[in-house]
């Protein structure tokens, strides 16, 4: 008998640590989220204050209360812009390419394994090789063309394997039909393929945006100025031709330097602009994910098979 | 050239001529020119999915403006064999394929056949229909655009030409630009027999085409065969023996990759002459 | 096309046969176009892995290789430089090992809660919850470590500077839960189910099934999570930059300030760099630095995550 009792002992032991184990379980969950909840809380009263039309329409300036976004916001509207150009083009080809036609051979390997390969390289490192290459080597200097195109690479995995999945999404049988039909393999991909994947690779390339929208090191290392008081050429113009590109060429600054720069000084105050400047960038990059889980219900409804 | 075409729009995409004495005389092809010209021609066709031989030396005739079946149990290869024809199999890796295929004489696996124009020529209706997740118009005029086709009313002659061949356009007359996706199974594959139709092949291979539809639907279909093989040449892949029986003129009995037997179809279902064939028919394997 | 030519076949199939040449041209030039698209990324590694090779080069002639690594000092903008590597690894190690602490036993944790425990409906809040926390911009995340965690820790270490390097790790290991947890929830979800399935049918409970059953089946598949969470942690450079502070630094203490490789690095970028200097040059033999050690993380991560596939 006292086997028998030592045996239930064990089990509610045994009970006992798995119950235990539940709580820590939610305890070590809860611990990520308070921390998010703490950061935004704490962005929001320290900043809060500070949210205003005059933040959004000022530049930066020595004095705390006077400063602004302005130079900054701009600054990240162009730079993404640039990104924007450059990676969709780019990663939705490529990925195009490795699923409808890259053959099974060491080639198309080496291309998986170094794009595998990138999405682990350091954001920084990225910031250095544009550095040496696009800055002085090519001559493109610090502008907002280097930062665009710097953001475009380090994005480009993202957007890479967001196209790979959505276009391995559509079912064979809408290829063979169109193939059935005739169609080249362009078309298939151009009138098929493509329609069908576009709301996955949207999806896939806002969440790919949002994330270059708050990439720091490596702008700072291109030599992203951290005190801007003008603005870059606007793109568009008043008298012919209309559209301008001097300010592909411009020195710029981005809104997550611009936060840095005022987290780094000493005085309190502009701790505040700081708080402003990174609850308006969460902000940013929320609605910006948000509109990229809307978009993939949206589609998702629209297209039946 | 007036702007009116005349009622029976019929865009004459170009056709070789067939050349008689190209045709071998294989037993198969004996029967089938008894019957009529062959407008495919089969000889030694050998298929491997990898190392798997999975057709075995086929030598097989499709006569011209009739109706062939492909019959035989699971596994037999009847599919495979319709995919060669118009050489879908190409997409699928790691298959082979040695032996010769005939297209009104010229042989379709040569290196310097355009694939394209042979799939424009011989056109597929698959098991389960995929008609495009677009209207019922554009599904139908698709394959007229992507050879360059793009003028309005040309394109409204076609719809309605060929949705009338596939029995299809009373119930969708009204309803052109709805979405193919609402109409019901069977219509969807009318909608798939339409779209194939509008680019006016020469040959409709069909596999199983009705084998997820209802007896009601499957039975529109069969009559839809039987006016259309007065124009197209059908070739019909089925396991459904009945269904050979009612819709082809010419049957090809298939067991693991080999054809067993070949011949008018009211012969090999009443008098077959290989013991398979017979075992097949009356139900003791299948 | 006028089709009104269709009349006459003959006419219509030279009108088609003209065309095949110019559409196989046009394939062969799309194709050739997205190939290109895809050799970039190529071409991407081969201009990361170039630039930091020559600049590196350039650095090397004037600078020693032993002295790269066995001086104690980094001090390359003083008048007397030193350039001994040593301090920004550390600073780099000991602020990633901080930063494990606390991410491995939590992402396991949760891990371990979201494949066992928690219901569907559970997992559909927490799992987009968490990814939200690493959807926060690293430059929040200093401020944060800077101004809020900081305080907060010297309520209980009254000694420790405003600059320090268990605050930097601590932030950076929360950010990287979401990473850690997830990578290993896919390794034991990975588990076959007859497996988890035999310890439960013996009347084991979640937490022995986990323990004894799961993680050592996928033990290779959670091990390639927690390289990649260090790999992770490494590169990290916002977080450091505000909140640990700039001054190279040679400690293994971590309520010290320190400068890790990547603050290092911004700290130069900041300033005024002239071409060609050997500060410019320092900054790219760091980031080879770097670059080597996340390399080293990340094909061993990749090589446990293909073993533990292999098993299964």
């Amino acid at each position: 008998m006292a086997g028998a009792r030592s045996n239930l002992a064990t089990g509610a032991r045994r009970k006992f640590y798995d119950a235990a184990f539940a709580i820590m379980g939610l305890l070590a969950t809860f611990i990520g989220l308070i921390t998010l909840s703490a950061l935004i809380i704490d962005l929001a009263s320290d900043g809060g204050s500070r949210l205003s039309w005059q933040f959004v329409s000022s530049f930066p300036s020595r004095f705390p209360q006077q400063a602004g976004i302005l130079s900054a916001w701009v600054g990240t509207t162009l730079v993404m812009l640039v990104t924007a150009l450059t990676a969709v083009p780019l990663g939705v080809a490529a990925g195009v390419y490795l699923e409808e036609y890259a053959p099974k051979n060491w080639l198309t390997a080496l291309i998986e394994i170094n794009i595998a390969n990138l999405a682990g390289v350091p954001s920084i490192v990225y910031g250095l090789m544009a550095l040496g290459l696009f800055v002085y080597q090519l001559g493109l200097g610090h502008s907002v063309l280097t930062a665009g195109l710097t953001l475009a690479l380090l994005i480009l995995p993202i957007v890479i394997v967001a196209t790979r999945e959505s276009v391995r999404a559509v079912p064979g049988s809408m290829r063979e039909a169109a193939y059935a039909l005739g169609a080249t393999k362009w078309q298939t991909v151009k009138d098929h393929v493509l329609p069908y994947s576009t709301g996955g690779i949207l999806t896939g390339v806002i969440i790919a945006l949002s994330r270059a929208i708050g990439e720091t090191a490596p702008l700072i290392t291109i030599g992203a100025l951290t005190f801007i008081a003008f603005l870059p050429d606007s793109p568009v113009k008043a008298e012919f031709p209309f559209v301008s590109f001097d300010w592909l060429m411009s020195p710029f600054t981005v809104m997550p330097i611009q936060m840095f720069n005022w987290v780094s000084r000493p005085q309190e105050e502009f701790h505040l602009n700081a708080a402003a400047a990174g609850l308006t960038l969460i902000l940013m990059t929320l609605a910006m994910n948000g509109l990229a889980i809307y978009l993939r219900y949206r589609f998702r409804k629209r297209i039946r098979w | 050239m007036g702007d009116k075409m005349q009622v029976e729009p019929r865009i004459e995409m170009p056709k070789i001529e067939l050349e008689p004495d190209l045709v071998t005389k294989t037993p198969a092809a004996k029967t089938a020119s008894e019957i009529g010209r062959s407008i495919i021609e089969v000889r030694q066709l050998d298929f491997y999915y990898g190392s798997t031989r999975a057709l075995k030396s086929i030598d097989v005739d499709v006569p011209e403006k009739k109706a062939t079946a492909f019959i035989g149990p699971s596994g037999c290869g009847k599919t495979t064999l319709l995919r060669c024809l118009n050489r879908m199999n190409d997409l699928i890796p790691n298959v082979r394929i040695e032996g010769s295929v005939k297209l009104g004489g010229s042989e379709i696996y040569d290196s310097a056949t355009d694939v394209i124009n042979l799939r424009r020529r011989v056109g597929m209706i698959f098991q389960k229909w995929n008609p495009f997740p677009k209207s019922i118009y554009e599904n139908v005029v698709y394959g007229l655009r992507i050879v360059g086709i793009n003028n309005r009313s040309q394109l409204d002659e076609v719809v309605e030409a060929n949705l009338k061949r596939a029995a299809l356009w009373d119930e969708v007359k009204d309803n052109l630009h709805k979405s193919a996706a609402d109409l019901s199974g069977g219509q969807q594959q009318r909608l798939c027999i339409a779209r194939a139709l509008a680019v006016e092949p020469e040959v409709l291979l069909m596999d199983e085409p009705c084998s997820a539809l209802d007896p009601i639907s499957t039975a529109k279909i069969e009559e839809l065969i039987h006016e259309l093989k007065h124009t197209f040449t059908i070739v019909i892949v089925t396991h459904n023996m009945q269904q050979a029986a009612r819709v082809s003129d010419i049957t090809a009995f298939f067991y693991l990759g080999e054809l067993i037997e070949f011949g008018e179809t009211a012969k090999l279902f009443t008098n077959p002459e290989k013991r398979q064939t017979e075992d097949y028919i009356t139900g003791r394997f299948g | 096309m006028d089709l009104s030519n269709y009349a006459d076949p003959a006419t219509a199939r030279e009108k088609i046969l003209a065309r095949i040449p110019m559409r196989r041209l046009r394939e062969k030039v799309i194709e050739t176009l997205l190939f290109l698209s895809a050799l970039s990324s190529v071409g991407i590694t081969v201009g990361i892995v170039g630039i930091l090779l020559y600049e590196s080069f350039v650095f090397f002639k004037q600078v020693s290789l032993i002295d790269f690594l066995t001086d104690t000092q980094w001090t390359v903008l003083f008048a007397d430089p030193h350039y001994g590597i040593m301090p920004l690894v550390t600073g780099t190690v000991v602020t990633s090992a901080v930063a494990l602490l606390v991410a491995l036993p939590l992402g396991t944790v949760i891990a371990i809660y979201l494949s066992e425990y928690a219901s569907t409906k559970v997992r559909e809040i927490i799992k987009p919850a968490l990814e939200m926390l690493s959807a926060v911009p690293t430059v929040v995340f200093g401020y944060f470590a800077l101004l809020s965690v900081t305080p907060l820790l010297q309520r209980f270490l009254p000694n420790l500077p405003g600059f320090n390097m268990l605050a930097a790790g601590i932030v950076i290991g929360i950010m990287i839960i979401p990473y850690v947890s997830s990578l290993s929830e896919d390794a034991m979800k990975a588990v076959p189910v007859h497996i988890r399935e035999g310890s439960y049918a013996m009347g084991a409970t979640r937490l022995q099934t986990a323990l004894r059953v799961l993680l050592p089946s996928a033990l290779s598949g959670i091990a390639s999570a927690y390289v990649l969470g260090f790999s992770r942690a490494v590169g990290e450079t916002m977080v450091v930059a505000i909140a640990a502070g700039q001054q190279p630094n040679l400690t293994l203490n971590p309520m010290e300030p320190a400068a890790t490789i990547t603050a290092y690095i911004v700290q130069v970028s900041l300033g005024d760099l002239p071409h060609g200097s050997v500060a410019y040059q320092s900054i790219f033999a760091a980031g080879l630095t770097l670059m080597l050690m996340t390399l080293v993380f990340n094909i061993a991560g990749y090589l446990l995550r293909k073993k533990f596939r292999e098993i299964y």
